[in-house]
């Protein structure tokens, strides 16, 4: 038994045991922020707290959802929205901040590529989050699954096709999926339990590895400066915090994130009181029908950009097409040649590249949602073939880059 | 360390140990994912054919899907080629078309339009004959024709007949 002091006050008591102490200084009083940086920097936050606002509002859903072919549609239409008391708001809070968490994911994602913070050490920062994005993914689709309505219905019935792998066939392993020949009971369990407990686990598994991929490089900067944080941190330590190119995360950098935070949450709350029907599509307010097509099919706005790279091909071309979207942004910091941590515009061609791919993805976005005709078609196949052709030269681009 | 060793052979063992209940677990889990018994006992339709109408759709259910059965009139059954009579299921008299009603790309349901005697897809613009053969993309193969035996005037969906085996051997089922 070790040995143990009387304590004076709750706080020494916990320290005594749990060393709340050091592990406050460890994980947030001396984890340090470089100076130089935007309002960009404060995404993650803003993620950190919407993830935490689908946490909640999904826990009151669940108190009255009902995972069943039968009661499905009507919990969530009727039961949650026209009986439990403020049903509608957990409803609407949880749709929209389901949207707009992929619109701050993306934002989050191109800070990244554009100041070059995957690079030189930070490759596991950017793989981890890559990952995140891929579950967040699999929770938004399993999650969209869940009021039973047409598009939930066909939307699943469209993507596990998907994994008959095209002439291949796979019957079997579509029907394993689905626990039927078609999306129903079975399917709309075991997409129940990964919405509420397999890929939340998952996603805070991750969100704690990503936190610790950034421990040791620690956050890039707006140069891309490489700053010697141990050196730098002294100097904050020993009182010189003007010449420190480093302050606190906590309480220093934390008060800005809020700040950011808090004009998000105005943002966000704006759109769940005034502007809910953007995350909401008028097709899923019919219940599910096996034998019914809506005539469109088309998946939520933040994954149109992939659904239109699989779809102006043939079906086998599609299927590698859209494989290759998924998983190519994971190989980034590889395909990057250059060793400069520099923002895009200080790099030369790539400077292009970033540009004509983020204008390339939004172009995709739109295609996506318009019906698959004449000059859509066209448009969709040209946009679609420059996203492939992008990641292909990439090597090239950045090979030649002068440093910076 | 000699002690060393023993330990080592203990992780060895308990690894090994570890790794038969792993795969005991794995498939475990995959069997508890496959359709069940009633799901699979669920998978028989019968239809009755006698008063279907000439260039009328019928659609019924089998295993959760539609399934499109379409009475010929004589003018469309003369015009075929051997390739779309092949797949003609014959009752009596009469030609019908029997097929899974999904479009073959991704499994949406095509409209049919009587007065062009075909399929429209509405989701890719993908197009089918009345026999229900791709003919233009994205889809890449003809809608599929389920297992059938055919009773006097009853179809039944499920079971596979002698007309039904002829037409596996043959290639036309898909």
């Amino acid at each position: 038994m070790a040995h143990f002091e009387k304590a004076h006050s709750l706080e020494e008591w916990l320290d005594q045991r749990l060393a709340i102490k050091t592990l406050r200084r460890v994980l947030a009083e001396e984890y340090w922020i470089p100076k130089n940086i935007n309002f960009l920097w404060a995404m993650g936050m803003v993620l950190a707290v919407t993830f935490g606002i689908l946490v909640v509002s999904g826990i009151f859903l669940l108190c009255y959802y009902q995972p069943n072919v039968n009661l499905a549609f009507d919990s969530v239409n009727y039961t949650i929205m026209q009986e439990v008391e403020f049903g509608w708001l957990w409803r609407h809070m949880h749709a929209v901040a389901a949207s707009v968490v992929f619109l701050i994911i993306y934002i989050h994602m191109f800070t990244g590529i554009y100041y070059g913070s995957y690079k030189k050490g930070r490759e596991l920062i950017w793989i981890s989050g890559m990952l995140l994005f891929v579950s967040f993914s699999a929770e938004a689709f399993s999650g969209y699954m869940l009021p039973w309505g047409q598009m939930s219905y066909w939307a699943g019935m469209v993507i596990t096709n998907l994994f008959s792998l095209g002439s291949l066939e796979l019957n079997g392993l579509v029907e394993w999926i689905r626990g039927d020949y078609v999306p129903g009971q079975a399917f709309l369990n075991r997409f129940f339990m990964l919405h509420v407990f397999l890929m939340p686990l998952i996603i805070m598994a991750l969100i704690g590895l990503h936190f610790g991929t950034l421990r040791i490089p620690h956050v890039n900067n707006q140069d891309g400066e490489e700053i010697d944080f141990e050196e730098e941190s002294k100097k904050y330590l020993a009182g010189k915090r003007r010449e420190a190119k480093v302050i606190r995360f906590q309480p220093d950098f934390l008060s800005k994130d809020m700040f950011v935070v808090s004009i998000f949450l105005i943002f966000f709350f704006y759109l769940v009181f005034w502007h809910y029907d953007f995350a909401m599509d008028p097709i899923n307010f019919d219940p599910a029908d096996p034998l019914k097509t809506p005539p469109h099919i088309y998946p939520e706005w933040y994954f149109l950009w992939s659904y239109e790279i699989l779809r102006p091909f043939p079906k086998d071309p599609g299927l590698v097409a859209f494989g290759f979207a998924q998983v190519i942004f994971f190989f980034l910091p590889f395909l990057d040649k250059s060793p400069n941590v520099a923002p895009a515009n200080r790099r030369g061609p790539f400077k292009y590249w970033f540009w004509i791919l983020l204008v390339d993805m939004i172009v995709l976005t739109m295609m996506g949602k318009l019906p698959p005709q004449g000059i859509y078609s066209t448009i969709g196949l040209v946009a679609a073939v420059v996203f492939i052709v992008l990641w292909i030269i990439l090597p090239v681009v950045t090979k030649k880059e002068k440093a910076v | 360390m000699a002690d060393n060793g023993r330990r080592d052979f203990m992780g060895k063992v308990f690894g090994g140990w570890a790794a038969l209940g792993g795969l005991g677990a794995l498939y475990a889990a995959k069997k508890s994912w496959d359709p069940l018994p009633s799901v699979k006992a669920a998978g028989f339709t019968k239809v009755d054919l006698s008063s279907a109408e000439p260039n009328v759709l019928n659609v019924e259910k089998w295993r959760g899907k539609p399934i499109f059965i379409l009475k010929k009139t004589p003018e469309m059954v003369a015009k075929q080629s051997e390739k779309e009579t092949a797949r003609d299921v014959i009752v009596g008299n009469d030609h019908f078309l029997v097929c899974i009603g999904l479009c073959t790309h991704l499994g949406c349901i095509p409209a049919y339009r009587p007065q062009k005697h075909d399929f429209k897809c509405a989701c890719h613009g993908g197009e089918f004959d009345a026999s229900g053969i791709n003919t233009a993309p994205p889809p890449p193969s003809p809608m599929v024709i389920p297992p059938f035996k055919i009773e006097g005037k009853t179809i039944i969906l499920g079971e596979e007949g002698p007309e039904y085996k002829k037409m596996k051997e043959a290639g036309v089922i898909a």
